[in-house]
């Protein structure tokens, strides 16, 4: 019985999620002759994409324009948004998202019968889609329910990528784990799409799921291409304490208030407007979010937010919107609360805090989704287009998912059909991959460290370091705890070292990939000495458009800290201008 | 004051035992901890053997399920405190065969969502230039509930009729036909007929309610086999009665 | 490389086996629920049994005066009475276990106005009062 199995694909896609399905549908509908994987660490319905409540934007009503979306997000993004790629992805959202209503997306209506769009932090005008408080969720079974139409998509569903196959300076494939057996399988592919999401585990408290390693930021970075703009990371600022679970924008967007300690909306003291009744576009709390996480900083410095068993935080109140509009607008945010801290929103106040939520930055890619490595596409959050910038804007990144899935997926199946000759590497490729897993981990003996203690001391790193607030000094601290860190890693020892289902292992490569991603975090903040969008360097608080309107590049060094280089933003109809919210 | 619970996890591991049995953890007992949270301490400080599916931990990803002193539930959303003193059984969902652990072999359900055909069915699609099919408030609320289903198998679990007879197609399974069929934009009724009326759809339900009693979405599943028998026993007499009409 | 200690022999590398549970013919001893649902399918019996009892007492009527005599003198023996009133209970669980679920099957709208489940239930219950009614009249005039 062999030890390994080689499969041939035409497309190979990693991620189930958001991404990764709508890119299988685009493969699938640009040439029906390729043969597709769609392969997951997890279930597809289990991706990450589900857990998104609050609303995909997308400009189809009369009172909106393209440009007025694409300028919020450009606004929004602090002037780091690649132009080109924001032109191109608010044209192609009303299409995309009405295609995903045609395959079934239960949006919420207006009592007309057409789409309704409720208004999000940071967008001018009301443009987001939204199914009831739980969108993600219904985009994500929708996708994944209409691609069980396709027969020419073979999915692999809990198999694991520990390597992407390059040969001939071209991305052919890539070897995995099955869980279920242990063994090993190599799917080799003329074009391969990540699709795996962020890396918010990075960071001790976050909104994301286990799952969320930057497993396909850290695959891609291993072979070969850079990280783009990895210093962005998006703090959602209303996570609960301890979990992290998000209470979504849309509670803050129906008319929520966000009270310091003496019950005062302190948004008013931040340049975010003054606080009215009802809740106004862009000013107090729907503001962007880079702006509200910052002020939740800056009041806590004052010693005016809570202090609680995990962390201070703060109160975000809803008790004034009335029971019918919670229990028809926000049932889940109602739902979350009961369930998990034990609090009903309709007659107390939710705590919350700010909680990394989101990555701007990931793999480099152009506005077709393809990354410098010929062969190789990515889509969706694990790829930095850039399309975000500096900072994200609530609602754009499902849409995301679907514009960039489309086009990733639609430019990968062009170049699979263009292409002949497959690698001959495969086998020796597997192989070796079985050799380095049962080396350094399975069949190790005499390792030290425990898996959690590391992971834990790179969350406190990545927490004092990586912050909401940045400096010098705390950036080069971690940068030293890290490199320490990654030497201890190869210490490590696993409890189990069996075949069948073994998540521990699973568990220590993610780790190993999750350091290598701190790593370009910490890199990519120390290089960048600005304060723009979610980077907040207090040694250097503003804005330096002279030196740093730019991307950041981390490359990995084969010894020592990731290399850092810079690529020019694609600046098209708007010039750089003053961030105004209020 | 209680600082510790005992769980009592199931364990098998196939590589060395030929034999399931249970093992012993005593953990640190916290007012907000889940029966998750008690497992992530076993798996980080205790014994890193210990397998198990979990990921968002707000259940909406459905990944949790477990027997919880005989009760499927999401261990996400179950606190160690409804079980005090303890200890607390842990267990792999039932009615499922089991690979490892707390995980149990899915790839049977995930054949189930796919047969019946869960995706929009329609004669004419309607050119996306033409912007989206109308559904009001109403229409959208004809099957809303049917499509908030996690996928968590639960209901399975809990099926005595499912335990006995796996080739059961299950309670989500037919609840997501079900969204399907009663969403007004969905023309694929008699496409999905030919699956839900075989022996092993709606008829082998035999309306224990077990299913909607535990499912934590309040899905109903329960409901909606029961609103397909009249359907699908109405389709039955039209075909005998009327067999010119295969609408 | 060594291989790990596997101390089970039925294990091939890679080919884990699956537990799968034995259920027990008591399976449904140990829930309420279970044991609701048990006792009224076991409700099909009593049905039968009033069915076969019908049919003997056509049978008897089809055969002539004195068998239908014997019959009804069968009718009244303690056997047949403890038979009936056993019998009775369960067949009247089946009828409100069953018109108690109707509303599950029966979804109705009035127009925009879903029609409340309580009402489907009490209709169904009035339906069997007035047929009843009618029935015994019928039969005791």
């Amino acid at each position: 019985m062999a030890d390994y199995e080689i499969h041939e694909h035409d497309v190979l896609i990693i991620g189930a999620g958001g991404a990764g399905l709508r890119a299988a549908i685009a493969v699938a509908e640009t040439n029906p002759e390729l043969r597709i994987s769609v392969l997951s660490k997890v279930y597809p319905m289990r991706s990450h994409t589900v857990s998104a409540e609050g609303g995909a934007a997308a400009a189809i009503k009369s009172n909106d324009s393209l440009d007025h979306h694409a300028y919020d997000t450009i606004s929004g993004g602090d002037w780091l948004c690649d132009q080109d790629a924001v032109e191109a992805f608010v044209k192609e959202a009303p299409p995309e998202m009405i295609q995903l209503e045609h395959w079934g997306c239960p949006w919420s209506r207006q009592a007309d019968g057409s789409v309704a769009v409720r208004p999000f932090g940071g967008m001018k005008i009301e443009r987001t889609w939204f199914a009831a408080d739980k969108t993600g969720f219904h985009m994500l079974h929708a996708l994944f329910q209409t691609s069980l139409k396709y027969d020419q998509i073979r999915r692999y569903d809990e198999f694991f990528v520990t390597k992407l196959l390059v040969d001939d300076g071209r991305c052919q494939g890539a070897v995995a784990i099955e869980l279920a057996t242990g063994k090993m399988f190599t799917i080799t592919a003329k074009a391969v799409i990540i699709c795996t999401g962020g890396c918010g585990r990075v960071f001790p408290f976050t909104t994301n799921a286990n799952i969320k390693n930057g497993d396909g930021m850290a695959l891609s970075y291993r072979a070969g291409v850079p990280l783009k703009d990895m210093e962005f990371v998006q703090y959602h600022p209303t996570g609960l304490p301890f979990t992290g679970i998000l209470i979504t924008e849309a509670a803050r967007s129906e008319g929520g208030y966000l009270l310091n300690k003496d019950g005062y909306r302190y948004l008013q003291d931040y340049n975010l407007g003054t606080p009215q009744p009802k809740p106004v576009l862009r000013t107090m709390e729907l503001g962007p979010r880079d702006r509200l996480s910052q002020a939740f900083v800056k009041e806590q410095q004052k010693g005016r937010t809570l202090q609680g068993q995990y962390g201070d935080y703060i109160y975000l109140d809803i008790r004034h919107l009335g029971e019918k509009v919670i229990n028809s607008k926000l049932p889940f945010v109602r739902e979350l609360c009961l369930k998990y801290e034990n609090i009903d929103p309709i007659k107390e106040m939710i705590p919350v805090r700010p909680v990394v939520h989101y990555m701007m930055g990931g793999v480099h890619t152009d506005i077709q989704g393809a990354t410098p490595l010929k062969g190789l596409y990515a889509a969706g959050e694990v790829a930095c287009v850039s399309i975000n910038g500096a900072n994200r804007l609530g609602s754009n990144s499902l849409t995301e998912l679907l514009v960039f899935g489309a086009r990733a997926g639609k430019a990968a199946a062009q170049f699979a059909s263009s292409v002949n000759g497959r690698s001959k590497a495969a086998e020796a490729l597997t192989a070796d991959e079985i050799g380095r897993l049962e080396n350094r981990f399975l069949r190790k003996t005499g390792g030290k460290e425990r898996i959690a203690i590391i992971r834990k001391e790179m969350h406190q790193a990545m927490e004092e370091g990586a912050g909401i607030y940045r400096n010098e000094d705390f950036l080069k601290k971690s940068e030293g705890i890290l490199r320490n860190l990654q030497e201890r890693f190869s210490n490590i020892s696993l409890d189990d070292s069996s075949y069948t289902f073994n998540t521990e292992l699973i568990a220590a490569i993610e780790l190993s990939y999750m350091l290598d991603i701190a790593e370009t975090i910490i890199q990519s903040a120390l290089k960048r000495t600005e304060s723009r969008g979610s980077h907040q360097r207090t040694d250097f608080p503003n804005r330096d458009d002279q030196n740093f309107l730019t991307h950041s590049l981390a490359y990995r060094e084969e010894k020592g800290l990731p290399r850092i280089e810079y690529h020019p933003v694609s600046i098209t109809r708007w010039p750089p201008g003053e961030r105004v919210y209020g | 004051m209680t600082t510790t619970v005992r769980l009592e996890v199931f364990r098998y591991r196939p590589e060395e035992d030929a034999e399931p049995l249970y093992q012993n953890y005593e953990v640190p007992f916290r007012k907000d901890w889940v029966i998750l949270d008690a497992l992530n301490y076993i798996k980080d400080n205790v014994d890193g053997t210990l397998s198990y599916r979990w990921s968002c931990r707000m259940g909406v990803c459905g990944s949790c399920g477990m027997m919880v002193n005989g009760k499927p539930v999401l261990t996400c959303a179950t606190f160690l405190e409804k079980f005090l003193p303890g200890p607390i059984r842990v267990e792999p969902l039932a009615n499922f065969p089991v690979v490892r652990d707390l995980v149990i072999e899915m790839n049977d359900f995930m054949r189930k969502l796919q047969i019946i055909k869960p995706w929009i069915i329609r004669e004419q699609e309607k050119p996306l230039a033409e912007g989206e099919y109308l559904q009001t408030p109403a229409q959208l609320a004809e099957y809303k509930q049917y499509s908030m289903c996690i996928n968590c198998m639960i209901c399975y679990a809990a099926c005595p009729v499912y335990g006995l007879e796996p080739t059961f197609i299950g309670p989500a399974a037919i609840a997501l036909a079900q969204r399907y069929n009663l969403d007004s934009r969905d023309q694929g009724k008699t496409e999905r007929h030919r699956v839900l009326s075989q022996e092993e759809g709606i008829w082998a339900c035999t309306l224990v309610e077990e299913c909607s009693a535990v499912c934590p979405k309040d899905v109903d599943p329960a409901g909606a086999i029961q609103r397909y028998k009249v359907t699908g026993a109405t389709e039955w007499w039209k075909s005998i009665l009327m067999p010119w009409s295969n609408r | 490389m060594e291989e790990t200690v596997n101390r089970n022999p039925l294990y091939t590398k890679y080919h884990p086996k699956w537990y799968r549970a034995r259920i027990p013919i008591f399976w449904w001893v140990h829930k309420v629920p279970h044991i609701r649902f048990i006792a009224r399918e076991l409700t099909s019996v009593a049905v039968a049994l009033y069915a076969c009892i019908l049919l003997f007492q056509i049978s008897a009527v089809a055969d002539g005066p004195e068998a239908y005599l014997r019959f009804l003198a069968w009718l009244k023996t303690p056997f047949s009475v403890l038979l009936h009133a056993v019998a009775f209970l369960f067949v009247l669980f089946h009828s409100i276990t069953w018109f108690n679920l109707a509303p599950k099957a029966l979804v109705v709208s009035l127009g925009n106005k879903p029609v409340p489940p309580a009402a489907i239930v009490a209709l169904n219950y009035a339906a069997w009062v007035i047929l009843s009614l009618g029935i015994s009249w019928i039969l005791l005039k």
